[in-house]
């Protein structure tokens, strides 16, 4: 059940939280919630939460992410379990993907404060103000434009509808920009100001060096080819020995997964290894999710939903039969944003996910005797001489290898095989689907070749 | 509640400006409007205050660039090639033509290598697009465009299609619609997305099934000339070069721009991405090439010599990343040591300027583009 959803069920006049009026200073306040109140509806509602510890844990995610705010201590974003006050925050101001809360939009509120009333900021809403006043300092001017125009027209509503909204947009904004020393529920989105000190320059130059000893003998212009360069031979023996499905791989590829989890995933040969040592083990779920959300990521936009709720049914409903053990409030965000699915919306659960792989199995994987047997097993082929006289006869017989359109259906089928061995999917729709890919294809073939 | 300012995007004609492109829907007096990004900025940014003009800010402008540079200089006095000190030089380079691909009418302007590693896509002044084997040299395909000089084409992943574009303005089949040329295009991970760079200052990203736009990239102020999607794991960011010298580091899932570095002289016209994902290559008309550590977020190397004089019009590294192959307008393509800064190798051979350089998918060969109507695979 995503956060959204539950947030409505429990504004519902019937069977929700019991609101009441309040006074705030003067102001009477309409539909204000106790703690209490919400927690125990929470607990009778979610039936799964046998521990009353679990009912607060969620009611505290909901004030958190900004679904609930409290009206009187408005910085302490926590439920607690007594007469405290809260209200239930504007759909408005709910946090979505959709868009980022602005520095823009923070300076204009700041702003509209400041025009309000001087001297009404906080300590750290200063300093937020005066730096924004430097680096937005060329769109000053607008920006003060759009907080007079917020202002007057705020100025034209109900005392009471005013007290609201002001409540509702200061919840908001301690949500998107929490004061110091206090911990966000929000991402805080990729870092824009990186501080270059010289041990960091240092570092980062090191791991350019490191990056290219480690890959010197596989760079093909520094290192011999083996068995040989096709370029220089004429020969593709290089390119048979390395195909997508061979059987046993060189010495040079396998070592080559060992270099990063995304060397071995990126080479789909290292990834079926990869995928043999995981069922070994029963954990090939976090994997499945992963690839998962790569083609959702990478899919078309009219495939999304339907994607998404696939994934929600198999990797992160309650009881889902591949279900992915990841941490609550990763849980909660990708749940919730499903309800409206985007391209980037598994991207936490993702990155989690690739995280757990990469610092834990991955190593795992690299001590296990999956990975030492392949290693084993792994070709030395031998260097080929070839005089210059040959060159030329080789260059006669070149072949011209399977078409990469060939590659890919092939690719697809098995797929397709995969799938329905391993999970319960509707083998019938992905058949019917790769059928009409084909049909695409070979209209494709008809036009262009 | 709606009298809050916030920031959507869609498409359409400016009400500024009136060119069709990705807009902005602001509210003034409760009325909205819908203007490109350049005239929000123009508009957010207009009028000077008492006391300045524009020479005024310029020199301002100036003297802070100064002192940013100044700050950085403090903090960062360590070069790559000092780090890279004990690492041991390289041997000589016997880097020779392999294959010469003759079929093209006019100049060859772009080219892309297949996933397979061995077929390429090149495109031309001439509106010709073709698609070979280059091991076997037989050319699979011919699709004419009809436009003169397709300045961008690009293999998708799968190897099943390829997408074109250039002077039209168009990418392929009307996927992608910039409101100038289209100078750089790419795939994503998958045939599903196209990302362009265009003459009209934008980058954009496409879905290729219904031609939506996805997500619009707005920061140059002047033509965008090239663009690559990073490497690593999270596959979320590129980066961009234009004729406004600097090179831009986008989010892909937001349309921000992350980073931006601006120390070339004159337009960069092509940018590159190390192998690790950690830095990228530039390449410009000052004759230089340079790296920048996006960790470090500043530039470490440049690639350089009195006796280069002409603009560098391309760059791709070797798969370790240790060489830097150049392609320059004086016909030559240069091959610097990445780590140490020197010049390792100088390739001859095209007759005319090299427009594209890009190393094998499996790093065994390099192919160059040329004006002079050929490609040349070398190893």
């Amino acid at each position: 059940m995503s956060m959204e959803a539950l947030v409505v069920e429990m504004q519902d006049p019937k069977g929700g939280v019991k609101g009441s009026e309040q006074k705030l200073n003067v102001t009477s306040i309409p539909y204000v919630i106790t703690g209490k109140d919400v927690l125990t509806w929470i607990t009778n509602k979610m039936k799964t939460f046998s521990l009353c510890a679990e009912a607060q844990v969620m009611a505290t995610m909901l004030v958190a992410y900004g679904y609930i705010y409290p009206i009187q201590n408005h910085k302490k974003l926590v439920m607690c379990n007594d007469g405290t006050l809260y209200r239930f925050q504007t759909p408005y101001f709910w946090p979505t993907e959709k868009w980022v809360a602005e520095d823009t939009d923070y300076a204009i509120y700041l702003t509209k404060r400041n025009i309000r009333k001087k001297g009404m900021l906080e300590a750290y809403e200063q300093a937020h103000y005066n730096h924004l006043n430097k680096w937005l300092n060329h769109k000053w001017d607008f920006i003060v434009m759009q907080a007079t125009e917020q202002y007057k027209a705020t100025k034209e509503r109900k005392k009471a509808d005013r007290v609201v909204l002001d409540c509702q947009e200061r919840a908001y904004w301690v949500v998107n920009r929490p004061p110091r020393r206090t911990h966000s529920a929000l991402d805080d989105g990729p870092e824009r100001l990186i501080d270059p000190c010289a041990d960091q320059v240092c570092c980062s130059l090191s791991r350019l060096v490191k990056y290219v000893t480690t890959y010197k003998n596989h760079d093909a212009f520094l290192a011999p080819c083996l068995p040989s360069n096709p370029w220089l031979t004429n020969n593709d023996n290089y390119w048979t020995l390395n195909t997508r499905r061979v059987e046993t791989p060189t010495k040079m590829r396998v070592e080559r997964w060992s270099f990063s989890l995304f060397e071995l995933l990126t080479d789909l040969r290292g990834r079926d290894d990869f995928k043999i040592f995981l069922k070994k083990e029963f954990s090939g779920e976090n994997l499945a999710f992963w690839e998962a959300a790569e083609e959702l990521k990478w899919g078309t936009a009219s495939s999304m939903s339907s994607k998404a709720e696939t994934i929600f049914k198999t990797f992160l409903a309650p009881g889902a039969p591949r279900w992915i053990n990841i941490d609550g409030r990763t849980m909660g965000m990708t749940v919730k944003g499903l309800e409206h699915p985007h391209r980037y919306v598994l991207e936490a659960a993702q990155t989690h996910v690739f995280m757990l792989m990469k610092k834990d199995t991955f190593f795992r994987y690299l001590k296990s005797p999956t990975y030492k047997d392949i290693q084993k097993k792994a070709l030395s082929p031998e260097a080929q001489n070839f005089s210059p006289a040959q060159i030329e006869q080789n260059a006669q017989s070149c072949s011209p290898g399977i078409h990469p359109i060939i590659l890919w259906q092939q690719e697809m089928e098995e797929n397709a095989k995969a799938a329905a061995a391993s999970a319960p999917v509707d083998v019938k729709a992905m058949m019917s689907k790769m059928d009409r890919k084909n049909k695409h294809i070979l209209e494709f073939m008809h036009t262009r070749f | 509640m709606c009298d809050q300012t916030f920031m959507a995007a869609t498409f359409g004609p400016c009400e500024s400006c009136g060119k069709p492109s990705p807009l902005m829907n602001i509210y003034i007096k409760n009325e909205a409007i819908n203007y490109c990004s350049f005239c929000v900025e123009l508009m957010a940014c207009q009028g000077l205050q008492s006391g300045e003009s524009v020479a005024s800010l310029k020199r301002e402008c100036e003297s802070l660039k100064k002192k940013l540079e100044e700050e950085r200089g403090k903090l960062n006095d360590v070069e790559l090639h000092q780090v890279a000190d004990k690492i041991e030089v390289l041997g000589a380079l016997a880097i020779k033509t392999r294959r010469v691909l003759k079929g093209h009418g006019n100049k060859v302007l772009c080219m892309d290598w297949c996933k397979d590693k061995r077929r390429l896509v090149s495109s031309s002044q001439d509106g010709k697009v073709i698609v070979w084997d280059g091991f076997t040299l037989s050319k699979e395909n011919g699709i004419s465009v009809p436009c003169t000089w397709v300045m961008a084409c690009a293999y998708a992943p799968t190897g099943c299609a390829v997408a074109c574009g250039g002077l039209d303005n168009k990418c392929s089949k009307a996927v992608a619609m910039h409101t100038n040329y289209v100078s750089g295009c790419t795939f994503t991970n998958s045939d599903n997305q196209i990302l362009t760079s265009s003459g009209d200052g934008s980058c954009a990203l496409w879905d290729v099934e219904s031609g939506q736009l996805l997500q619009s990239f707005h920061g140059h102020t002047a033509d965008v000339l090239s663009l690559d999607l990073a490497p690593s794991e999270t596959g979320n960011t590129f980066v961009s070069g234009g004729c406004d010298k600097k090179a831009n580091v986008w989010d892909m899932r937001s349309g921000q721009n992350i980073q931006s570095f601006e120390s070339h002289v004159s337009d960069i016209n092509c940018v590159k991405y190390y192998p690790s994902g950690d830095a990228f290559a530039s390449a410009s008309d000052d004759a230089t090439c340079r790296f920048y550590d996006l960790r470090a977020d500043r530039e470490v190397a440049v690639y350089q010599k009195d006796s280069v004089i002409f603009g560098a019009s391309t760059v791709d590294f070797s798969l370790s990343g240790r060489l830097l192959f150049a392609g320059y307008n004086d016909y030559t393509i240069n091959v610097w040591d990445v780590l140490k800064g020197t010049r390792s190798s100088i390739l001859f051979g095209h007759e005319n300027r090299v427009s594209r350089v890009r190393v094998s998918p499996d790093g065994t060969a390099l192919c160059s583009a040329s004006w002079d109507h050929t490609l040349r695979i070398w190893a």
